[in-house]
């Protein structure tokens, strides 16, 4: 039998599982848009550089464009399209309509999938490089503008909506964290998917 | 509880959420290459490979022979397009794709490869072996090019003896100021679907007209009126490249010939090849001043590079035209044809780059004179067009001056360059004024009174982030006198007839009036009417005659920006700590829409200031950053808290008092920025971008 170029995978997007027989050169990103029909996905570069196509694996960012389909079987993947909870909309896209993050809008479902990702990648004590204290026992630095440009610099928008982004992104975080309580605990930082503290000493 | 009168008399002028914007949020919204298709087929550019030649072969049996490979179009098999269509009616070489075998310059479409998958197009195009007879290249573009000519299409303007004044002006400023190639990099991608459907040619596009190109695609392919349909719902940014690509043409070429629905979709770095760019400009600013800094002489020569298939004029000029009084002006331009793709119109074409030479020498014409340059500008403000002599329509320069400076806190500004450190940072500040041209073009709309109560308006707007569907809802809303909430918009399809593309920052003013016109239309129609019957009843505007009636005048928008810098000397690198724009523009519809786009124009200034430079390889004419890790446009960490802001600037010769605002917020900018970078340094920067190579190479 000659080697096969198709392969059958399952995804788990969005909390559904999907059986589908994909190119094995199909990313996940034509994978979601060409045979799932989930086009709230952008492709904006396809080659990694302007994160339009950003969606979360097991809660983490992820440039959708930089991955097989067939290599994303087993993750739990979330488009724009799961974000919000049925007709109510998430913090982050409220913040987003309200405050106009956004122009054309073709950057937007990678940035909001990032601010959902960056809040709680704060929440559980990720330093950035804007970060200036950066030892694992160190107080969490405010999510300032500073703090939140740094973080979502690998969202491009060239309609330049950027200063209105990092408001809604503030504007979201605050209500998350007084929703929620910001945790710092190993347990908050493996629910994101970020390792333990721990670990992260032994890597860095 | 607002009553309905109270909230849509108040409709123009309230922030108002985008329409379309929870479908943009959640990700429902969708752009050309969302829309699914039966029987999708999907084609994949290919471009050639060298400068200047002939196609010589082009292997398309083994590629033919690929899985899923439906078909290869070439210039051997190509429809025949009709040489004569264009823009306006000018003929425009770069519509002939595939139309020969001649190769007027790297990145030229020399093929597409139509399949059954994205995968399979793509494993084609880079599986076909395209050979070229090569030839001598010339892709050098230089000031004094010997083939540099004066386009029939931009006569010296002048008024007075420029030369004459110079040699009489106690100060002098005579510089010479470079821009790059600039790229527009909307986000989408270009990407078109096109479709043979009941005998018409149905076109799913991201453009920035469907009317506009569904004349021009009518007149290419040979098809009579009516025929094709072209709509744009939803646009990922244009800011000017996205008129009739050649991924609409092939993807035409590849329907017709298939019989298939087929998409082609440009890759990014075929967006930074084939859609055109801001040329290179090379400009020379002579100022002629009195000691009191009063222009006495401006001259403003400018040359771009343009290709060998199509004239583009980067008229630099028209930002000299109506900004200063003087009393002798002059404004020559001229063009160099090389063997590069052809230029195009990107956000406020020849006024952006116009802008960051005239401001800059009116800079350092303020640190020749030892006068202030907030207060230089208000010295030479015009009370008429200073060339025309025309009144202006309306015109808030002063105001936008003298309210950013408040704003800015510009009195306290110590003008000494180079003297002020924080840490390792040299701090300066800068300004620069602004204008672009506004107006109307004629357009059509129709508005419908529905048997449900609602009012369903009708015109072939775009909105490419710009919030027009939004601005129309409130301007129809308020010419109706129903909240706004009663307004559906119906837009970007060509079959809504005929309407204005979204360019020249003169969208939300054409569109607007015609509107108002069909608004005011169905109100007569209405006048004893009782009963709305099931179809409706709709009343129409056409704003031909009315535009055509218009007194001459000269109509602008206009704006002063601030920008505070920190530059470190150790690292070349410039950091904008704040910015501030104070714009006249006309009334303003939705402030919140209007803002963003302020604030986006401003930057994409700041863009063009420190980091946009198209760069290219003189072995082979292609551009060596072609993509975003190359041509780095401002991200996030880039960009400050920018505010923008507006003084009054009503219209008189708009029904609705709008002028426009998506480009005259980048005009200027880059001045400013510069300006500040001179305030912080003492260095004059006068080749764009300020990158950090050239801070650090450079002396004070």
């Amino acid at each position: 039998m000659p080697p096969t170029t198709r392969s059958d995978i399952s995804l788990r997007v969005n909390g559904e599982t999907h059986a589908l027989t994909v190119d094995n050169r199909t990313t996940l990103l034509d994978a979601l848009r060409e045979n799932l029909g989930l086009t709230g996905t952008k492709k904006g570069c396809d080659q990694g550089q302007c994160g339009a196509c950003t969606v979360l694996a097991d809660g983490r960012r992820a440039v959708s464009c930089l991955q097989l389909a067939v290599a994303a079987e087993g993750a739990d993947i979330t488009t724009v399209e799961g974000i919000s909870d049925g007709e109510d909309l998430h913090p982050v896209q409220e913040a987003f309509l309200e405050l106009d993050g956004y122009q054309c809008g073709y950057c937007t479902s990678g940035q909001i999938c990032s601010a959902v990702a960056v809040i709680r990648e704060h929440a559980a004590g990720w330093p950035s490089a804007a970060t200036g204290d950066v030892r694992p026992d160190a107080e969490p630095p405010p999510l300032d503008a500073a703090e939140i440009r740094e973080r979502m610099s690998g969202n491009l928008c060239r309609c330049g909506a950027y200063p209105a982004i990092v408001r809604a992104v503030g504007r979201a975080a605050e209500q998350t964290n007084a929703g929620q309580g910001a945790e710092r605990t190993n347990a908050g930082r493996a629910a994101v998917g970020l390792g333990t503290a721990e670990e992260s000493k032994v890597t860095a | 509880m607002t009553d309905l009168t109270d909230s849509a008399t108040r409709a123009v002028g309230t922030s108002t959420v985008r329409v379309e914007g929870r479908e943009k949020v959640t990700g429902a919204a969708r752009y050309a290459a969302d829309v699914p298709f039966e029987g999708l087929a999907h084609g994949w550019l290919v471009l050639a490979t060298v400068a200047r030649g002939r196609v010589s072969s082009i292997g398309v049996d083994p590629v033919l022979a690929m899985p899923g490979v439906i078909g290869v179009i070439h210039h051997g098999n190509a429809p025949r397009l009709n040489p004569k269509a264009g823009m306006f009616g000018i003929p425009d070489g770069t519509l002939q794709l595939l139309q020969d075998d001649r190769v007027p310059h790297f990145g030229r479409p020399v093929a597409l490869v139509v399949a059954e998958t994205l995968e399979q197009a793509r494993a084609g195009a880079d599986a076909l072996v395209v050979t070229y007879e090569e030839e001598p290249h010339d892709t050098a573009f230089s000031a004094d090019h010997p083939g540099a000519y004066t386009p029939v299409s931009a006569p010296v303007s002048a008024k007075g003896d420029v030369d004459a004044e110079i040699a009489a002006s106690p100060v002098v400023v005579d510089q010479r100021y470079s821009t790059p190639e600039e790229h527009h990099g909307s986000m989408e991608p270009h990407a078109s679907m096109a479709r043979w459907e009941n005998g018409r040619l149905e076109v799913v596009d991201s453009n920035q007209g469907s009317f506009m190109v569904s004349t021009i695609l009518s007149a290419l392919f040979h098809l009579d009126e009516g025929v094709v349909r072209v709509r744009a719902e939803h646009v990922g940014g244009g800011f000017g490249s996205k008129g009739v690509g050649a991924q609409l043409i092939l993807a035409v070429m590849a329907a017709t010939t298939f019989d298939r629905p087929v998409r082609v979709t440009l890759t990014r770095h075929q967006v930074f090849t084939v859609t055109g760019m801001r040329p290179a400009t090379r400009q020379r600013i002579r100022l002629g001043a009195d000691s009191t800094g009063r222009l006495r002489a401006i001259d403003h020569e400018s040359v771009n590079q343009t290709s060998t298939i199509y004239e583009y004029v980067e008229r630099n000029g028209e930002v000299t035209h109506a900004l200063y009084a003087a009393d002798a002006i002059r404004i020559s331009t001229s063009v160099v044809p090389v063997d590069l793709p052809t230029p195009t119109w990107m956000r406020a074409p020849g006024c952006a780059p116009g802008s960051f030479a005239v401001e800059s020498a009116m800079d350092e014409l303020a640190e020749a004179t030892g006068i202030d340059p907030v207060e230089l500008r208000l010295r030479n403000e015009p009370q008429v067009g200073p060339l025309s002599g025309l009144p202006f329509s309306s015109r808030n320069l002063v105001g936008c001056l003298q309210e950013g400076a408040r704003r800015f806190g510009w009195a306290d500004r110590d003008p000494r360059p180079g003297v002020r450190r924080d840490g390792r940072w040299l701090v300066g500040t800068g300004m620069a004024a602004g204008i672009y041209g506004a107006g109307s073009v004629p357009s059509t709309a129709a508005v419908t009174a529905e048997a449900d109560g609602g009012y369903t308006v009708a015109i072939g707007a775009a909105d490419i982030g710009t919030g027009a569907r939004t601005a129309l809802t409130l301007v129809a809303a308020e010419a109706l006198n129903v909240p706004p909430s009663a307004v559906r918009m119906k837009i970007a399809d060509s079959d809504l007839g005929s309407a204005w593309f979204a360019g020249g920052s003169r969208g939300t003013s054409s569109w607007s009036w015609a509107v108002t016109a069909a608004a005011e239309d169905l109100r007569d129609k209405l006048v004893g009417i009782d009963r709305i019957p099931p179809e409706g009843i709709t009343g129409r505007g056409d704003t031909a005659a009315q535009i055509a009636a218009l007194a001459q005048q000269e109509r602008h928008a206009h704006g002063a920006q601030f920008a505070e810098v920190a530059v470190d000397p150790l690292t070349g690198e410039v950091r904008v700590r704040r910015m501030l724009g104070i714009f006249a523009a006309g009334r303003i519809v939705n402030p919140l829409t209007t803002r963003s786009q302020l604030v986006g124009g401003m930057v994409m200034g700041l863009s063009m200031a420190l980091h946009e430079e198209g760069l290219r390889d003189a072995a082979f004419g292609g551009q060596v950053n072609g993509d975003f890790a190359g041509y780095h446009v401002a991200a996030h960490a880039d960009v400050p808290d920018i505010e923008a802001d507006w003084v009054d600037d009503y219209d008189p010769s708009h029904p609705s008092g709008i002028k426009g605002v998506g480009e005259v917020a980048i005009v200027g900018t880059a001045a400013a920025v510069a300006n500040a970078v001179w305030h912080a340094t003492g260095v004059r920067h006068r080749t764009l971008p300020i990158s950090l190579s050239r801070v650090l190479t450079s002396q004070a």
